[in-house]
């Protein structure tokens, strides 16, 4: 079998005219077209937008005007990212309908740097959910095995890179919405340092924990992404300022004396013994190749996932009370204005989103704020206090995930809480704001992908990518699943 | 220990019209939901400072200038609206008749 197309090999291939973003873009959407009506990643495919890009990158790379990593590549964009002109939804009937008149600036630097946007992915309505399954144009399906889901929140920007319809996609994580769909079909997927990539210009969930990152086929293609969306953003009160790390410099550096710790407490009997197995194995190899492995425990993981579904939720109930029916968006009609508005939003929210607002609403309502949100604020801290003890002995904190790999479409979604669990690994790097990366490291019994969870203190960037790239060279992960088109 | 949740208040303060059933089922699963969240009150957070944003953050200022490009004319604002009236967003009268 020949190696995958990549965007670093793409991007190769182009500088020296052996392929072209036409022909590359092409082969994206005829991927596309052959997988959709299976796995239905897409809400919004944009075949002449991107072929018009396509060919505008053709003729500039041809003129020497070159745009870096991206230039000519086709690359998707979850439905919850504003695109001028593209109508963007957030998978809700609330904005059914809605174009927005600007774009997010991550929309920007990707066109500044002449990707090619093939279109708007699927997701849980407003990035609410583990599975892609709660969006009101229906679910996506995983292309490893169409009966079950492909993680989420961002689930259909993994399934796009996974069956190749693109070579990239942007995602947003909120409690691991862009690591668990990533570790569930098989690429690589990245949350980056809070602040890192401007918010501006993405719907909102939870406000103090969304994070936009990349998924990619390689480690070394997210470090391409994150490079082109990364930096300062003034129209972003949350944007780091100063200069970007410097990520490509761990790249190919191998693991030789690096600190990894292993989290006690990700090493959970509930975890599937296919699962615990991989990692095991993995953090073996990498011990073998030269890293420095002792096992860290961090008591305050236990009760991360309770601290989130009280954050994020009131988060959640605050940001979304924007669609009112007002401004934007639809709306029924009523007698007055509170009718109005509770009618609209009624008829707007599915189930899970409703369930969300309800929760943080409670959380937040006088009588109970102490209790449930202001004690969760406090948890958050000792996250954060637990990992940054843990940050002064050890370079990366390694463990799976996903606790298990990917289920069937409507095994989780009777039990809210039961698909809570699912984010389990990946929530106090939301809570901590540091970044994190899951890679594939192989496949269970069944044939579906196991992922890989590094993590690293805030800007560790460099490093996260060094010992992400180490892992991916140990587990040499090649397969695709069936499905895939080619991009060659 | 089990939450008791007036889930119809809930759902009143956050402006969501539901039918009987549904409020039945959200305040089953609300109720679930907080009582496994209820967990963060178990632990000790004696002189712990709240955490409410991962940076350490200071007030961010830009220049008070116009950026042209990120600023809507106020027709294009108007066009995304369900209702408008001159140049107004129109909805249903806010105050009971007496």
């Amino acid at each position: 079998m020949s190696a995958r197309q990549t965007i670093r090999r793409a991007a190769a291939a182009m500088r020296d005219g052996s392929l072209t973003s036409v022909e590359l873009t092409r082969a994206a959407l005829k991927a596309a077209s052959m997988t959709e009506s299976q796995v239905h990643a897409y809400l919004t495919l944009d075949t002449e937008g991107a072929l018009q890009a396509a060919e505008m990158a053709d003729s500039e790379l041809g003129a020497g005007d070159d745009r870096g990593p991206l230039h000519g590549i086709p690359i998707a964009l979850k439905d919850n990212m504003v695109t001028k002109g593209i109508e963007t939804t957030c998978s809700s009937r609330i904005l059914s309908g809605y174009v927005p008149p600007y774009s997010a600036t991550v929309v920007e630097r990707l066109e500044e740097g002449g990707a090619v946007i093939t279109g708007k992915t699927n997701l849980d309505e407003f990035a609410m959910g583990s599975s892609t399954e709660h969006s009101a144009f229906g679910p996506t399906r995983n292309p490893w095995d169409t009966d079950r889901v492909p993680g989420g929140s961002s689930g259909g920007s993994a399934v796009t890179v996974a069956v190749g319809s693109a070579l990239g996609a942007l995602g947003s994580d909120t409690g691991g919405s862009v690591r668990q769909p990533a570790s569930l079909t098989g690429v690589v997927g990245m949350k980056p340092t809070y602040g890192l990539v401007s918010r501006y210009g993405l719907i909102p969930f939870a406000s103090s924990l969304d994070q936009i990152g990349p998924f990619t086929r390689t480690v070394a293609d997210a470090v391409d992404v994150l490079s082109v969306i990364a930096g300062h953003d003034p129209h972003d009160a949350t944007s780091i300022p100063g200069s970007v790390p410097n990520l490509d410099a761990g790249l190919g550096r191998g693991l030789d004396g690096v600190k990894v710790g292993v989290v006690s407490e990700m090493q959970r009997d509930e975890t599937e013994p296919a699962v615990r197995g991989a990692v095991a194995n993995i953090i073996e190899q990498m011990e073998a190749n030269g890293a420095k492995v002792q096992e860290v425990s961090l008591p305050s993981f236990e009760y991360a996932l309770s601290a989130y579904y009280l954050i994020a939720p009131a988060e959640a109930s605050a940001n979304l009370a924007r669609f009112d029916g007002v401004r934007y968006g639809n709306r029924v009609d009523g007698a007055n204005v509170a009718d109005m508005m509770s009618k609209t939003r009624a008829d707007g929210f599915g189930a899970e989103v409703i369930r969300r607002i309800l929760l943080g609403t409670y959380a937040l309502s006088a009588g109970h704020f102490d209790a449930f949100y202001g004690q969760a604020l406090k948890v958050r801290s000792l996250v954060r206090r637990d990992l940054d003890a843990a940050y002064e002995d050890v370079d990366v904190l390694v463990g799976p995930t996903s606790p298990t790999t990917a289920f069937e479409l409507g095994a989780k979604t009777a039990d809210p809480l039961t698909m809570y669990l699912t984010d389990v690994f990946t929530i106090p790097a939301n809570l901590s704001g540091h970044p994190a990366i899951s890679v594939p490291v192989g496949l269970d019994e069944a044939g579906l992908p196991i992922g890989f969870q590094v993590m690293a203190p805030a800007l560790g960037e460099p490093t996260l990518f060094q010992v992400a790239e180490a892992v991916e060279s140990i587990a040499a992960f090649d397969q695709e699943p069936e499905l895939a088109g080619s991009l060659a | 220990m089990p939450i008791d949740i007036d889930i119809a208040h809930v759902a009143r303060l956050a402006r969501i019209e539901l039918s009987d059933a549904e409020l039945a089922e959200h305040g089953r699963h609300c109720a679930d939901i907080l009582e496994h969240a209820a967990k963060v009150q178990a632990l000790d957070t004696e002189g712990i400072q709240p955490t409410s944003h991962p940076l350490p953050l200071v007030n961010a200022f830009r220049d008070d200038v116009v950026t042209p490009g990120r600023v809507l004319a106020r027709d294009v604002v108007l066009d995304q609206a369900p209702a408008v009236e001159d140049v107004y967003f129109r909805v249903p009268p806010a105050l009971e008749d007496e």
